[in-house]
C-alpha cells in the first residue's frame, strides 16, 4: 500500500471498512453514538430509578436553612444560614487550605530541592532523607500523625503554653492577637501601596537605562527605605498625633476556651502541615531535576565571565530550570488541592466534609451534590492549569 | 478493536442488567440466601463485633431475627457495617436490604430519601457527656465549649439548635467515624460529647477511664431509633414491620426463646396466632406459618433482646418497656 502511494499509481479500490479514512470515520462514528447511548442510559435509567424510590430531584434545596454549624467560618455564617451559604463556606475553606498549603509546599520544595544538590555533605543527606521518608509515608497516614502529634502533646485550654501572654498554644488551636485597624491605618496602607508601586516603576526604568547604557543603580536602600521606614515613621507621626491607628485583640481565657485574636483550629494546622510537607518532597525532586536539566557548560561559562555562585544560580540556572519545572509543579499543585479533600479524616470543614458529607446527609440528594462537588473540584484544577500555563509561557525560553 | 468493541457492548449490557434488576426484595434475599444488613461501624449494645469477629447487639439482633423469619436460618446474615453518611445511600442503592444501625425516624429521611421506617427499637434522646473536672452540672452551662460529633447525624442539627434557642455558643467538631469522635473527646480536643444516650452509655466504656465522665441530665431531643427498608417494596416493608412487632407481642404475652416450643401447644388464641397454630397469617406477607416463632426462637422476645445487650451498658428499660409496665412500646394486635 505505502509504495504503492509513494510512486503514486493509483491504488485498487478498496472496501470501505478497509480503507483508512472511512475507517476511521466509522469508528470514530460508532464511538460517538456508543457514549452518547450509555450517557442517555444512565441518565434516564437513574432518573427512572430516582422516581420509583421517590427520591427528589433538583437544586432547590440549596435555599433551605442548613441548620448545623460550621467550626471555621471566613464568611459569615449561622446555622439558619441556607445550604448554598454552608456551600461557599465550605468552599473558602477548602481554597484557604489549598492555597497556604501551596505557599509552603513551594517554599518547602524549592529549599530542599536546591539543598539536595549542595555541596555540604550534611546539608545534601538532610535533604535526602526528608524527600524519601515524606514521599514514601501514605499521606492520610501523615495526616493522622500530624493531627494526633499535635491533639496527644498539647495541654487543655487552661494549662495553655503561652510567649508573652498574646500567643497561645493548646490542643483546640493556636491563638494569636488580631490587628484591629483603626480610622485612621488606611494612610499607612495608602503610603505603603503607593511606595510599591513607585519602587516598581522606577526599577523597569532602571532595567531600561542598564540595557541602554550598562549602568545599574542600586536600588536597595532606596526600596527598604520608601517601603518599610516611611508607613513606619508615619505610623509612629500619626500615633503621637491622632492617637493609635491600630490596635490588637489579643486572646484571653474566656470560660472553656479562648476567644477573640485569631483562632487557627489544629485541624487546620495539621493539615497544611501534611500537605506540604508531603507534596513539598515531591516539589524537591522536581526542582532538583530541572535544576539539573540545565547544562553544567552554563555554570561554568558563568564563572568563567566571573559571576559569583549566587548570581549564577539565581540569574542563569533557576530561570533555565524553570521550563522542566513548572510543567511537573503544575500537577503537583493540582494534588494538593484534590488531596486537601482527605480533610474529612480529621473533621477540618472542607467542602467534601461539610458539602458532601453533613449536606448531602441532611438532604439526602447524592447525585445532584456529588455533581456539584465534582463540577468545583474540576473548576479549582483547570483555574491552576490556566494560571500556571500562563505562568510557563512568561517562563518559556525567548528564542531571538 | 474486536476485542474492545466486544468488551464495550459487554460492558454497556452488564450496566444496563444491573440498571433493570428491581425484583422484589423478598425474592433476592430468598435467591441469594442471606439478608444484608446495614450495621454501625462499632456500637456496644446495638451493633458491635465481639472479639471473635462476630456481630452482637439489639440492632443486630433484628437482623438475626429477620433472617430467622424469612430463610429459617439467624445465621444467614451479611453485616455491612456503614458510617451515619453512607448508610441510606447503602439502602437505596441495594447494597443492604436492611438498615439495622441505630437510625433516627425523621420525616425527611421517611419521605424523602427513598427509604421507610418499619418501626421503632429504641426509644432515645440526644445527651451530653463531659468530664467530672470540668464541674459542669448542666447543659445550660455549656456555652463557649468545644463539642465533639458524628458528621451525618440528626445531632448537629440538635445541637445547632439547642444552643441557639439557649443563647449559647459552640464550637462543633464534626467526625465521620464514630471512634474518631471517641478519640478526639477522650484526646482533649474537646469539651463536650454529644450524642444519643444510649450511644454516650456506650461509647463511655470506650474511654481511658470511663469514671473520670458524666452524663448530664438534659435529653435535648427524640430519637427514635427504628430498621428501615426500600421504599416501593410494601411487602418486604410489612415483613420488617411485623418481625419487630412480633417481637415486642412476644414479651407482652410471655413468649420466650426457651419457652417458644411448650408455647406452641397454649390455649391463648393470640399466641396460636402469633406461633402459626391457627390460622394463615405469614402468608399475608409472603412467609410460612412458622415465621415468628422462629423468629422469636432466634433472639427471644424484645425484653430478652434488651436485657441482653442494653442492659449490661447501665440503661434501664425506662421508655422502652412495654406500655403496660410504665413504658411506650405498643405493638399493634396480633390478629
Amino acid at each position: 500500500m505505502a509504495e504503492a502511494a509513494v510512486t503514486g499509481s493509483k491504488p485498487d479500490r478498496v472496501a470501505i471498512l478497509n480503507d483508512p479514512r472511512w475507517r476511521s470515520i466509522i469508528f470514530q462514528v460508532v464511538a460517538l453514538v456508543l457514549v452518547i447511548t450509555i450517557g442517555w442510559y444512565l441518565v434516564t435509567n437513574t432518573q427512572a430509578n430516582m422516581e420509583k424510590r421517590n427520591i427528589g430531584f433538583g437544586l432547590d434545596f440549596l435555599s433551605i436553612p442548613a441548620g448545623f454549624d460550621i467550626i471555621q467560618t471566613l464568611i459569615p455564617y449561622t446555622s439558619s444560614s441556607s445550604y448554598s451559604q454552608a456551600f461557599f463556606v465550605s468552599l473558602i475553606n477548602t481554597l484557604l487550605v489549598a492555597i497556604v498549603g501551596i505557599f509552603f509546599a513551594t517554599i518547602l520544595g524549592f529549599i530542599a530541592g536546591v539543598a539536595r544538590l549542595s555541596s555540604n555533605w550534611l546539608i545534601k543527606n538532610l535533604a535526602a532523607v526528608y524527600v524519601e521518608v515524606f514521599r514514601n509515608v501514605p499521606l492520610l497516614l501523615q495526616i493522622f500523625f500530624w493531627y494526633h502529634a499535635v491533639l496527644k502533646t498539647l495541654p487543655g485550654p487552661r494549662q495553655s503554653l503561652s510567649m508573652l501572654e498574646i500567643f497561645f498554644l493548646n490542643n483546640r488551636g493556636v491563638y494569636l492577637p488580631g490587628p484591629q485597624p483603626q480610622g485612621s491605618f488606611w494612610i499607612i496602607c495608602a503610603l505603603l501601596v503607593g511606595a510599591v508601586i513607585t519602587m516598581v516603576v522606577w526599577k523597569k526604568r532602571e532595567d531600561r537605562r542598564q540595557e541602554l547604557t550598562g549602568e545599574r543603580r542600586d536600588l536597595f536602600g532606596i526600596g527598604l527605605g520608601l517601603i518599610l521606614v516611611l508607613p513606619m515613621v508615619a505610623f509612629v507621626v500619626i500615633w503621637q498625633v491622632a492617637g493609635t491607628p491600630l490596635t490588637w485583640d489579643i486572646p484571653t481565657l474566656r470560660g472553656f476556651n479562648f476567644g477573640g485574636g485569631i483562632e487557627i483550629l489544629p485541624e487546620l494546622l495539621s493539615l497544611v502541615i501534611a500537605l506540604s510537607v508531603y507534596t513539598g518532597a515531591f516539589i524537591a525532586e522536581n526542582v532538583r531535576s530541572g535544576i539539573q536539566a540545565v547544562s553544567r557548560g552554563q555554570t561554568e561559562a558563568a564563572f568563567a565571565l566571573g559571576i559569583r555562585p549566587g548570581p549564577t544560580m539565581r540569574l542563569i540556572i533557576i530561570p533555565q530550570a524553570l521550563r522542566v519545572i513548572i510543567p511537573p509543579l503544575t500537577s503537583q499543585y493540582l494534588n494538593l488541592t484534590k488531596n486537601s479533600s482527605l480533610a474529612v479524616a480529621i473533621a477540618y470543614p472542607d467542602l467534601v466534609a461539610v458539602f458532601m458529607g453533613t449536606t448531602l446527609n441532611q438532604t439526602g440528594r447524592a447525585v445532584e451534590i456529588v455533581g456539584i462537588t465534582m463540577g468545583i473540584y474540576l473548576l479549582l484544577s483547570l483555574l491552576t492549569s490556566v494560571i500556571m500555563n500562563w505562568y510557563n509561557a512568561r517562563v518559556a525560553l525567548v528564542e531571538r | 478493536m474486536k476485542t474492545f468493541l466486544k468488551t464495550t457492548v459487554a460492558g454497556a449490557a452488564a450496566i444496563i442488567i444491573a440498571g433493570a434488576a428491581q425484583a422484589a426484595t423478598l425474592d433476592d434475599i430468598k435467591k441469594a440466601g442471606v439478608l444484608k444488613c446495614g450495621v454501625s461501624q462499632g456500637l456496644p449494645g446495638f451493633s458491635n463485633p465481639d472479639d471473635k469477629g462476630s456481630w452482637a447487639g439489639i440492632d443486630v439482633d433484628y437482623c438475626k431475627a429477620l433472617a430467622a423469619a424469612v430463610l429459617g436460618d439467624a445465621g444467614k446474615v451479611k453485616y455491612v457495617p456503614l458510617s451515619a453518611k453512607v448508610r441510606f445511600t447503602a439502602l437505596q442503592s441495594g447494597e443492604v436490604d436492611v438498615l439495622s444501625r441505630n437510625t433516627t425516624w425523621t420525616f425527611t429521611r421517611d419521605t424523602n430519601l427513598g427509604i421507610n421506617f418499619v418501626g421503632i427499637l429504641y426509644y432515645d434522646g440526644q445527651g451530653f457527656m463531659v468530664r467530672k473536672k470540668l464541674g459542669v452540672k448542666s447543659a445550660k452551662g455549656l456555652s463557649g465549649t468545644a463539642v465533639c460529633t458524628n458528621t451525618g447525624t440528626t445531632t448537629e442539627l440538635n445541637v445547632a439548635d439547642y444552643f441557639k434557642a439557649n443563647g449559647m455558643k459552640s464550637k462543633l467538631v464534626a467526625f465521620e467515624h464514630a471512634n474518631e469522635v471517641v478519640a478526639a473527646y477522650d484526646s482533649g480536643r474537646c469539651d463536650v460529647y454529644t450524642t444519643d444516650r444510649s450511644g454516650l452509655a456506650a461509647q463511655r466504656t470506650k474511654l481511658k477511664d470511663p469514671n473520670e465522665h458524666m452524663v448530664l441530665p438534659e435529653i435535648i431531643s427524640k430519637e427514635p431509633l427504628g430498621p428501615a427498608v426500600r421504599q416501593g417494596d410494601d411487602q418486604f416493608g410489612n415483613i420488617g414491620r411485623w418481625v419487630l412487632n412480633a417481637l415486642i407481642i412476644a414479651e407482652e404475652l410471655g413468649v420466650t426463646s426457651k419457652n417458644v416450643d411448650q408455647m406452641m401447644s397454649s390455649k391463648s388464641a393470640e399466641i396460636q396466632r402469633l406461633l402459626g397454630v391457627k390460622g394463615k397469617y405469614g402468608s399475608y406477607i409472603g412467609l410460612d406459618a412458622g415465621w415468628a416463632a422462629r423468629a422469636i426462637k432466634a433472639v427471644g422476645n424484645y425484653g430478652e433482646m434488651y436485657d441482653r445487650n442494653v442492659t449490661p451498658l447501665g440503661l434501664a428499660r425506662g421508655v422502652n418497656n412495654l406500655w403496660n409496665k410504665g413504658g411506650i412500646l405498643y405493638a399493634p394486635p396480633f390478629r
